[in-house]
């Protein structure tokens, strides 16, 4: 096995701040499914999410259209989020790099048990930024403290009163 | 610079911090003890998003409460896991722990030096639930593998027992259990995270009685069950409630949903959902409290319980002491392994004189308390034949370490000098 990958608070809460749009691919209409959570959650935080996936192509997601593939979706694309299994990652990979320019894609961002080294070294050498084997709503829950209330441990630690708004 | 290692902080600054930043909307340093029962939906949407764990958030406190989740993830920091379920008290920590594991008709496997009452909870009631429990002798890590069978699910053991001054081979033990494909789960009330590090040692799940060095000052019963979030649930057949669809919530698959997350999920939305042994905010706070004094603590119980036991072995009245701290155990190179630190504060000795003897020793006692209770603050004193383990039969009673002339102390914080002149002074008026 490799080994677990490690990225620091900042860096992942730099990620979550700058993206606005991301495509899922991977997406499932059924609604017990992990990535219909993912989707409904970064929805609710005020993400942008485009799902993609050939077999559920023009069928709606939560309001949104499903593409069939990546180069299918007609807005830019901030991040492209993979919920595929490891090995039919790289392929999504290659197409993300194939489109970078023409969707503006910025980041990579690969789920939970989802990991491929070489596509990742493929995308940052296409100077494309890359997340594996991490789950955004996670990262977001656990960074913004949503996480804790689950009793998770999410090494964050500070005595600064965070700035929110009463909503 | 993408790449960071795990813990950024030590332990003393996660026993103050971990889980409780100050609370953004008031600003409160300390943790409110939230001391309410349900929290109001947004909506109909967000309320169906709670329900389908699609989202974060509190929706009834038998489930979460915000006091009881700081605790959780503070105990979860400090073990170094991934989650952290808290409950009403260490014997609801371990049925919370096994019920994810087990199904009607499976078994597992515990030590017989367990504290008494677990050996009583698994043998006797565990069988109301068709749970059934061997009992080894788990110096001998073969015996574990000669009670293995393929309904076997767990092995449980406490990492430092109590009251006998025992010590778990626990890098042995996970070695069986890994060979098996089942987790091993470790008992760390007696050693506490500060102690020994379990998880570092290969346990895969943890539970507490925090009512014992956790919380520290005897005030307030509690449980807890820690996921180290590396067990692959899904990777066998063996674990159907956290890996094949679950009804009571529409098909999902929690190994699946929830990843590294999912025991400790489903020990909240299934668990205490549906056994209800709900730690109370109160309680989560004393608790807290407790665990921000934690290593000075147990520095201070270790010095004083290997003062006291040396002290002890030179006694005339005194037949043996069993102390892993000590030299003369047999425990004492496994000490020296999994308790660098010390050997923890609740060892047992033997008393010249037998039963009757053991009884008068504890009811000479002035400043110790006679009572049923480890790890406060006041040293605490117990002839556990005749209490604790009075449930079980005398070759359980021996096994445990609770044979007739057995006392066991809880060596507190108070003067040392005071700790043994009033055992010196009970033990001599017993003679009498
Ligand atoms: C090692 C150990 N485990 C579990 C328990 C049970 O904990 P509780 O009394 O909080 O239910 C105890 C209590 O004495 C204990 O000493």
């Amino acid at each position: 096995m490799s080994e677990p990958l490690f990225y620091n608070d900042e860096f992942l809460r730099g990620i979550l701040a700058g993206v606005r749009s991301i495509a899922m691919v991977g997406a499932s209409p059924k609604w017990n499914r992990p990535s219909y959570f993912a989707m409904k959650y970064l929805q609710e935080k005020g993400y942008r999410v485009i799902p993609v996936n050939p077999r559920a192509a023009g069928q709606d997601i939560l309001g949104e259209t499903c593409c069939a593939t990546l180069a299918e979706v007609p807005d830019p694309i901030d991040m492209v989020d993979i919920f595929r299994a490891s090995d039919a990652a790289g392929e999504t990979v290659d197409e993300a790099i194939a489109l970078k320019d023409s969707k503006r894609i910025g980041v990579i961002w690969m789920q939970l048990g989802v990991r491929d080294d070489a596509a990742a070294a493929r995308a940052e050498a296409a100077g494309l930024t890359v997340i594996m084997d991490r789950c955004p709503k996670i990262e977001y829950g656990r960074l913004h403290n949503e996480l804790s209330w689950g009793g998770f441990n999410t090494g964050i630690i500070t005595s600064r009163r965070r700035r929110t708004r009463i909503a | 610079m993408t790449k960071d290692r795990k813990e950024r902080f030590g332990f003393e600054t996660r026993m103050i911090h971990a889980g409780t930043q100050p609370e953004p909307i008031t600003g409160a340093r300390q943790t409110p003890i939230y001391q309410n029962t349900s929290y109001v939906f947004h909506d109909t949407d967000h309320a169906a998003s709670l329900f389908n764990l699609q989202t974060f958030g509190f929706i009834y406190s038998r489930l979460t409460n915000p006091t009881v989740a700081a605790l959780e993830e503070r105990i979860a920091s400090l073990e170094g896991g991934r989650g952290a379920t808290a409950c009403a008290s260490g014997h609801a920590a371990q049925i919370l722990t096994l019920f994810p594991l087990m199904e009607p008709g499976d078994d597992f496997i515990a030590s017989n030096r367990l504290y008494g009452g677990s050996i009583t909870q698994f043998g006797k009631t565990f069988k109301k639930f068709d749970w059934r429990c061997s009992f080894v002798d788990v110096d001998e890590p073969e015996n574990l593998r000669k009670a293995l069978t393929p309904k076997t699910k767990a092995i449980f053991v406490e990492s430092l027992a109590n009251p006998g001054g025992v010590i778990s081979d626990l890098e042995a033990l996970s070695a069986v259990a890994r060979e098996a494909g089942i987790p091993l789960i470790v008992d760390n009330t007696m050693a506490t995270p500060y102690l020994c590090p379990a998880f570092l040692w290969g346990a895969d799940l943890i539970v507490h009685s925090t009512t014992k060095f956790l919380s520290g000052n005897g005030t307030s019963t509690g449980g807890c069950v820690v996921d180290s979030g590396t067990f692959d649930w899904a990777g066998s057949e063996k674990f159907p409630s956290l890996a094949a669809p679950e009804p009571a919530y529409h098909g999902l698959r929690f190994a699946e949903s929830f990843g590294d997350m999912a025991y400790t999920t489903h020990a909240h939305a299934v668990g205490l959902r549906d056994l209800g042994a709900t730690m109370a905010p109160m309680n989560a706070f004393q608790t807290l409290l407790g665990i921000e004094t934690l290593s000075l603590r147990m520095e201070r119980h270790c010095a004083n319980a290997l003062a006291v036991a040396r002290f002890l072995e030179s006694h005339e009245l005194v037949e043996w002491v069993s102390y892993a701290g000590l030299e003369s155990s047999a425990y004492h190179d496994l000490a020296k392994k999994y308790l660098p630190k010390g050997a923890g504060s609740v060892f047992t000795f033997g008393v010249k004189g037998g039963f009757e003897m053991g009884i008068k020793v504890v009811e000479a006692c002035e400043l110790f308390s006679h009572l049923a209770n480890i790890g406060d603050a006041r040293s605490l004193i117990l002839h556990p034949a005749s209490t604790t383990h009075r449930q079980l039969s005398e070759d359980q009673r021996s096994a445990a370490g609770a044979g007739p002339d057995v006392i066991r102390l809880s060596i507190g914080l108070e003067t040392l000098d005071d700790i043994t002149r009033d055992l010196d002074r009970a033990l001599k008026q017993a003679t009498k």
